[in-house]
């Protein structure tokens, strides 16, 4: 807490009339620049141990962070293979019986929702790239964003462990609901769901530490001239996403502490008065559907933790490889904002068939259909953004691209979905699982490779494979094309979801079978492209093209850094001075195509700035 | 408060590529809010907490409408208890004040009392609850039990959390070599949290006791 350091006021209220024509700042002004901004106190590494493991630098703790979350989603990945193996020839694998299949189910979504994609979007990215946007030399507090790495570790352990104890894992799917959670019959109703509930307690307050971090970070450690409306939109994300996870989190641990006392010491919190194989259970007058709420409470922002972050992203590339300005930089930042709020009010659209007041379910439905409005106006100034763009189809593109199709794709689905009396019928459907796969399982991935693809020539200084890439890339886009569209057609037609064998159903046709087979054979074939890209990454960490400084030939300040790949305190001796957005693409009159933010307009000078 | 060099819509609605608005951020420290990490760090976990605790009171609200609910009894010692916390909480406030001046002889003593009177506000709290137990309220006899017992334990919980900070700033003002605004921020801030606590436990007391 050695931060007292005096705080001149010196921010946005200088008066504009102090700056000389064009906005080259007198000498003065750069002196005080010296003095005002105090140098953060960095832990040195002295040892293997405190320089890789117990790490308190951001970028190794972001590589940390996506290893262990990519590692995990690898298991997660596994998992889904068996259960497609077991849904497209129920008779021929005999390995996975209906327990197995829930506990799948189960860790299945769990680890992809939470330990995957929260994981790698906050906290590797985040951590990584945070310090490197804003033009910060680290996190604020270096040693408490360790301690979140590792709390997350713990978390993910205690989950790994769950498949070994007695029972299994839960199967209780990922939303947990109670009482079947923690009654028994369902898969690791005993040690399983502890485990579970523990992990995502261990989960939450692990992220609360890092969540501080990102936060603050972002609103007070940028560098010199980088105003909030000046952070690339990958920050914008980041940031309204750790605020949206700082909210919503709580819920999750709420839940989970309740739950654990009603399956440990035998409180009512959740559990209705049961009876079972006719003996009265000792539970009685709880609430299920307040579970339900909780959860949800949680469960939806977490759909805009996971998408902001893609959001943000996604922008950055689309503009940096389009060689173009965002289209409605403050339109983006306003959306990332609204959708943000309103997803604290849409949460009961995943209860409709729980039974409500129809007024409440009216409710849901006009927030769920309001929030589509941002979203769409994302989506519109994406494509306005590469309208008369100069579009380098190169894989970060590429993957642009296709996330902007199944995100649109996924969304639509979700407007049929958002309406109570579309959704009843359908709930239940395989139509709802292509819907959440595409918008947030497809489109916030195809954001992470195409993310990866671009950020490792900073991370290690090689590009990735191309060739390898492009294998990659379609493979994995028309494959997940090829697996979710059927499932629509199997959702329309009937199909239920959650169910562990068919058997002997009428009024389900016997093409359902033969599509099912084919889902099955694209899922694997996606799979294998994915180890593809894992081989790519390891083996161009040595053997990839060299990419020298600033290959994308990008603005942010991530690839101003001194060295590539940035090392221990990011910039050299001076931190960068910011003296633009992140988005001088093009501009007319400049003699290259990019103004990166920390060139004073004195080194552009036949440049003219675009009114917009 | 939170002092914001402009307010937030003023700051959604800057133009980034404008000249004008370009100068002027040329010159923009890099600061969003005028407090030290540390302060607006508590403030985050404070929030963090306050939702926390609010969920768990939303819960308790639906729960007690329910026809399960029997009212406990409260036990004397609670009282006690409370007035140990208010006390506490008007020591830091004090030691606040006296760390203000530098007077840190005063503020030592002052701190050791404190951390002596919340381990006499966990122990009160242990007996309170051994108390209950033989008159035979269980934890998991009565949901309203439940509640009462959670409650406590998570207070007790944050308070414990307070404890090691308390003791980092105990440490800070017994070392010579650290510079007095670093002592002041430091019990600046765990006084802050320490009037926190007692706020939580005011309401979540006088939520169990009306109810």
């Amino acid at each position: 807490m050695s931060d007292d350091f005096p705080e001149q006021k010196f921010g946005i209220e200088a008066k504009s009339s102090e700056v000389s024509d064009g906005g080259h700042i007198p000498s003065k002004t750069e002196e005080q620049v010296e003095s005002e901004i105090p140098e953060q106190d960095l832990y040195h590494p002295k040892s293997f141990i405190t320089k890789w493991i117990f790490c308190q630098d951001a970028k190794v703790i972001g590589i940390q962070y996506s290893i262990t979350a990519i590692s995990i989603g690898l298991l997660a990945l596994v998992l889904s293979w068996l259960m497609r193996l077991q849904l497209g020839f129920p008779e021929v694998f005999s390995f996975l019986g209906p327990a197995g299949y829930y506990q799948f189910v189960t860790m299945h979504g769990m680890i992809m929702v939470v330990y995957l994609l929260t994981a790698l979007f906050l906290g590797g990215f985040g951590n990584f790239l945070i310090p490197l946007m804003v033009g910060s030399r680290d996190m604020v507090f270096p040693y408490l964003n360790m301690l979140s790495f590792w709390m997350y570790f713990i978390a993910v352990v205690v989950l790994v462990a769950s498949f070994f104890v007695p029972g299994g894992p839960t199967g209780a799917g990922w939303t947990l609901y109670p009482p079947q959670a923690i009654t028994s019959g369902t898969p690791g109703s005993e040690s399983g769901i502890v485990l579970m509930l523990l992990s995502l307690s261990l989960f939450v307050i692990g992220f609360t530490m890092g969540g501080l971090n990102y936060i603050i970070t972002i609103l007070q450690a940028r560098t010199r001239g980088m105003t909030l409306m000046r952070m690339p939109l990958t920050i914008w994300g980041i940031f309204t996403a750790t605020i949206l996870a700082m909210l919503a989190f709580p819920a999750l641990i709420v839940s989970c502490i309740m739950m654990t006392l009603d399956s440990l010491l035998g409180t009512s919190f959740f559990m209705p008065a049961m009876v079972q194989m006719g003996e009265h259970l000792k539970y009685g007058g709880g609430s299920p559907i307040l579970f339900q709420h909780l959860f949800w409470f949680f469960g939806h922002p977490e759909v805009y933790i996971v998408a902001l972050p893609a959001f943000g992203i996604v922008s950055d590339l689309i503009s940096i490889h389009a060689r173009k300005n965002i289209f409605g930089y403050r339109m983006m930042v306003w959306a990332i904002v609204i959708i943000g709020a309103l997803s604290f009010f849409v949460w009961a659209h995943h209860m409709y068939v729980s039974g409500m007041n129809p007024w409440f379910g009216f409710f849901f439905a006009t927030t769920t259909l309001i929030i589509a409005v941002p979203t769409a106006i994302k989506v519109y100034n994406w494509i306005l953004t590469l309208w008369r763009g100069n579009i380098r189809l190169n894989l970060p593109m590429l993957f642009s691209l296709a996330f902007i199709l199944t995100f649109v794709n996924g969304g639509i689905t979700g407007l049929f979905l958002g309406n109570v009396i579309v959704d009843v019928p359908l709930s239940d459907t395989y139509f709802v699982v292509a819907h959440f796969h595409m918008v947030m399982g497809i489109a916030p991935v195809l954001v992470i490779f195409g993310a990866i693809y671009h950020w490792y020539p900073l991370v290690t200084g090689r590009f990735l494979n191309e060739a390898m890439g492009k294998f990659h890339f379609w493979v994995t886009f028309l494959g997940s094309y090829a697996i979710y569209f059927p499932m629509h057609y199997l959702g329309f037609i009937g199909v239920p979801r959650r169910y562990y064998e068919m058997y002997n159903s009428p009024y389900i046709p016997t093409s359902a079978e033969g599509l099912n087979q084919f889902i099955t054979i694209a899922a694997l074939v996606v799979g294998f492209a994915q180890l593809i890209f894992l081989y790519n990454i390891i083996s161009s960490i040595r053997l990839g093209k060299v990419a020298g400084r600033n290959p994308w030939q990008a603005c942010s300040l991530e690839w101003q850094t001194e060295h590539v790949p940035p090392q221990h305190g990011n910039f050299g001796k001076d931190l960068p001075i910011v003296y633009r957005w992140a988005y001088d693409y093009s501009v007319p009159g400049a003699k290259e195509d990019y103004i990166p933010q920390n060139v004073p307009p004195s080194e552009v000078l036949g440049a003219k700035v675009e009114k917009t | 408060m939170i002092k914001k060099e402009k307010n937030l819509f003023d700051l959604l609605s800057e133009k980034p590529w404008d000249l004008e608005q370009s100068n002027q951020d040329n010159l923009h420290s890099g600061k969003t809010i005028n407090l030290t990490k540390a302060h607006l760090g508590l403030k985050g976990i404070m929030t963090v907490s306050i939702i926390f605790f609010s969920l768990f009171i939303v819960t308790y609200a639906d729960r007690m409408l329910l026809h399960d609910w029997e009212k406990m009894p409260e036990p004397k010692l609670l009282w006690f208890n409370t007035f140990v916390l208010f006390l506490s909480s008007v020591l830091f406030h004090l030691a606040k004040n006296k760390s203000d001046i530098l007077d840190f002889k005063k503020v030592k003593f002052l701190l050791l009392i404190i951390a002596f009177l919340a381990v006499v506000f966990i122990i009160g709290q242990v007996i309170a609850w051994r108390q209950l137990i033989a008159q035979g309220y269980f934890f998991n006899s009565n949901i309203a039990n439940s509640y009462f017992y959670l409650f406590t334990t998570l207070h007790v919980l944050h308070l414990v959390g307070g404890l090691f900070f308390l003791k980092k700033a105990t440490q800070k003002v017994y070392n010579e070599n650290i510079r007095a605004p670093s002592i002041q921020s430091s019990v600046k801030l765990c006084g802050i949290y320490w009037h926190f606590l007692f706020l939580v436990w005011v309401v979540l007391f006088g939520l169990m006791i009306n109810s």
